[in-house]
């Protein structure tokens, strides 16, 4: 078609002849501003599908018990799954060593001042874990109830904790980190004979005003333990066939199911 | 938060967008932020201001659409306006809804001012 004598000029298309004369030009785009993260984070999940792995994200406050959590769940259950970990921090590799201890692989991610992981950092840690026999893989995500939630790291699920310790409003306040879980975690629930202001039943509401019927189970790691919904929850999803993320939880999937 | 790396990954999808299309510099660019997007409209205007220097987009204006959130209800159907932390249905009270509006982060459309096409200069 000729570029100079506006031979194939119609009305669709006038608009960028002009732009040849030196105007301007319009593109419409349409493209997520994460799309690199997501597209890591899709590779990192092809890896953890082709292995077989089913790859848990948690997040919470720091100090809400995530690595408690995780001890919890190794001494429970290492004799019947293969676990790995990858850390989050900002500093110190204190975490990934009390992992290490229970005889379990951690890698400590340590991104000095960012405050949150991102699927380049989990994809550089995965080069460090291999996968081959794994059933199951958290990723303790840097303790932070704002910035993880934004970003996809591959994983299936995402597990947010809530301790007692804390406000029971939280949900409220941080939205978008707890209707990105497929499951919130009561911590701490030992204490709750001394934390007067703590009202489960609160908690509870404001999760379900975010509008996911996210389930909210309780754990104590400290005092008188009790891991037993968790780890329910847990041997219910290491059963689910992990060939289509049926509860994954990553903003893209999730906002595909949804708009589904 | 993080709104100067989103400033970086946008400028990034817009330099490309601006030498695929032969520009001469980039007028205008609109993005649309939801409101459950995780970011901050007035926050993105200001690392945009640092963030666009140098760039392609040195002297490009930054329009962001937002969106608020709209929830489906997995119970009763209705489509609700509603806020971040309050994703009930507004018709019925139903807790089970989809988002269907207010979580984007995207970028929406890159205005450019193109290139003259030039004749090739005649032989000596």
């Amino acid at each position: 078609m000729c570029e100079t004598c506006g031979c194939g000029v119609t009305p669709g298309n006038a608009d960028l002849m002009r732009a040849r004369a030196g105007e301007g030009t319009a593109v419409d785009v349409l493209k997520d501003l994460l799309a690199v993260n997501d597209q890591v984070a899709a590779h990192n999940r092809e890896h953890f599908d082709a292995h077989g792995v089913l790859a848990i994200n948690l997040m919470s406050s720091p100090g809400a018990g995530k690595t408690a959590l995780l001890e919890g769940t190794i001494a429970a259950l290492r004799r019947r799954y293969r676990i790995v970990v990858i850390e989050g921090d900002l500093e110190t590799d204190n975490d990934a060593a009390r992992i290490r201890a229970q005889g379990v692989p951690a890698v400590q991610i340590t991104t000095g001042t960012a405050c949150h992981l991102d699927a380049h950092l989990v994809h550089r840690a995965l080069h460090e874990l291999p996968l081959a026999g794994v059933d199951l893989l958290f990723i303790e995500n840097v303790g932070n109830l704002v910035c993880p939630a934004s970003f996809d790291l591959g994983q299936h699920l995402n597990v947010t904790l809530l301790s007692v310790a804390e406000g029971d409003d939280k949900p409220a306040k941080y939205p978008v980190i707890f209707r990105a879980a497929d499951l919130v975690v009561l911590s701490k629930t030992d204490l709750l004979d001394v934390m007067d202001d703590f009202d489960p039943l609160r908690a509870a509401a404001a999760l379900a005003a975010l509008g996911r019927g996210t389930p909210m189970i309780r754990t104590a790691a400290r005092r008188t333990p009790d891991f037993k919904p968790w780890l329910e929850w847990l041997e219910r999803e290491l059963a689910c066939p992990r060939a289509v993320p049926a509860s994954a939880s990553s903003r893209i999937a999730a906002a595909v199911a949804l708009r589904a | 938060m993080h709104e100067l790396s989103i400033c970086q990954s946008l400028l990034a999808q817009v330099a490309e967008i601006s030498l695929n299309n032969g520009a001469k510099a980039v007028e205008r660019i609109v993005i649309e932020v939801g409101a459950l997007a995780g970011v901050e409209p007035a926050l993105l205007a200001r690392a945009f201001e640092f963030a666009r220097s140098g760039s392609c987009a040195a002297h490009a204006e930054l329009a962001i659409e937002t969106t608020q959130v709209t929830v489906s209800c997995m119970v009763c159907g209705a489509q609700s306006r509603t806020v971040p932390n309050r994703l009930l249905c507004r018709a019925c009270g139903g807790y089970r809804t989809r988002i269907v509006a207010g979580d984007e982060l995207r970028l929406l459309r890159v205005e450019l001012r193109t290139l003259e096409w030039q004749p090739a200069p005649a032989a000596a």
